[in-house]
């Protein structure tokens, strides 16, 4: 019992001391104190709506979707479909790139080609849907279309270079830590 | 979006619960373990952009930022966007104040870029799935890539 509590302290370390950091800041920087605390509690409002239904999909495929049809469908030799389910994966999404990382966790565990996995994430970053309507209506079609354009294409080119930077062993190393999750 | 993926999750599981009620149950454990096993570090970062966010106000930003800061005002752009992590709704009607306020489409362009795909604070959530080296290639790759956009857009627009 003892020892849970003291992994428990161990692994939000880092959080208690920020807290701590931040009363400081609080006490003696009040201003800037209340105004980092009304951020973070935004978005920490933001980050609670957002992430219950990612996790529940994320446990569902992690129980349903088999192996075999991940594989195929975004796996080493999936192709094009592999690389157009991942942008429309990404593109789809709400919330964040921090609660992609999750997701990539699991598509890596149900054996993902990396660069779709890669792919994904850049797509979560920067075309989604929603985002893109958000962004002509505030900076106007012609930014945001130009923009769109190439990201598609940075996108890919990023994807694939991550991949290629990586050895077999590091690339080995990825695919047991998402299997460790 | 948010509402519509709400339904979706709930329709999924619904449909999951009328297949297999085990199975549900412990798709439902595993997605709480995955997100208890990622809170510490999700946490910590939402102190951090906090705190970044309350120094960092649009009005010193758009001093920065000028038409004629030129190059230097694109790696400034670069460097805000890449370690600050700031939900789209604020990001953009940020940009479209930073440019009305003088800034130019090319650090702009810089800044919205680099917001969106490179993420410093979110290094540790990162490094957590793919470890330091894809970490850093991504991130590298994605800073280089948004300066090639932003000279684009420099230009074009």
């Amino acid at each position: 019992m003892r020892s849970k509590a003291l992994n428990l302290v161990k692994r939000y370390r880092i959080f208690l001391l920020l807290a701590f950091l931040n009363i400081a800041i609080l006490i003696f920087l009040p201003q800037v104190g209340v105004k980092s605390v009304q951020l973070t509690w935004s978005n920490f409002i933001e980050m609670l709506s957002v992430l219950p239904p990612i996790f529940i999909l994320l446990g569902l495929l992690d129980v349903w979707v088999q192996r075999e049809t991940m594989t195929k469908y975004m796996g080493e030799h999936s192709g094009l479909i592999g690389v157009l389910i991942a942008f429309l994966l990404g593109s789809a999404a709400a919330g964040p790139l921090y609660a992609a990382f999750p997701v990539a966790g699991v598509l890596l565990k149900k054996g993902s080609k990396l660069s779709n996995v890669f792919i994904m994430l850049g797509a979560w970053s920067t075309t989604k849907i929603p985002l893109l309507l958000f962004e002509a209506s505030a900076l106007g079609f012609k930014f945001m279309l130009l923009r769109l354009v190439m990201d598609i294409f940075g996108i890919a080119i990023i994807a694939y270079f991550t991949e290629k930077m990586l050895s077999k062993k590091e690339k080995e190393e990825i695919y047991q830590r998402a299997l460790a999750q | 979006m948010t509402t519509a993926l709400y339904i979706i999750a709930l329709v999924a599981l619904g449909v999951s619960f009328f297949k297999s009620k085990e199975k549900s149950i412990l798709a439902l454990k595993k997605a709480w373990k995955s997100f208890e096993n990622i809170l510490p570090q999700f946490l910590s970062i939402l102190i951090i952009i906090g705190m970044m966010l309350a120094v960092l106000t649009p009005e010193q930003i758009s001093k920065v930022l000028g038409n004629e800061s030129g190059w230097y005002g694109v790696m400034i752009a670069a460097i805000i966007g890449s370690i600050t992590l700031v939900p789209a709704f604020v990001a953009f009607p940020l940009a479209a104040a930073l440019l009305r306020s003088g800034a130019g489409y090319m650090q702009i362009a810089a800044f919205v870029s680099t917001l969106m795909m490179v993420g410093i604070v979110t290094m540790p959530i990162e490094i957590k799935y793919f470890g330091k080296k894809a970490t850093i290639v991504r991130n590298a790759a994605a800073l280089a890539f948004s300066l090639v956009v932003a000279l684009v857009m420099g230009m074009a627009l």
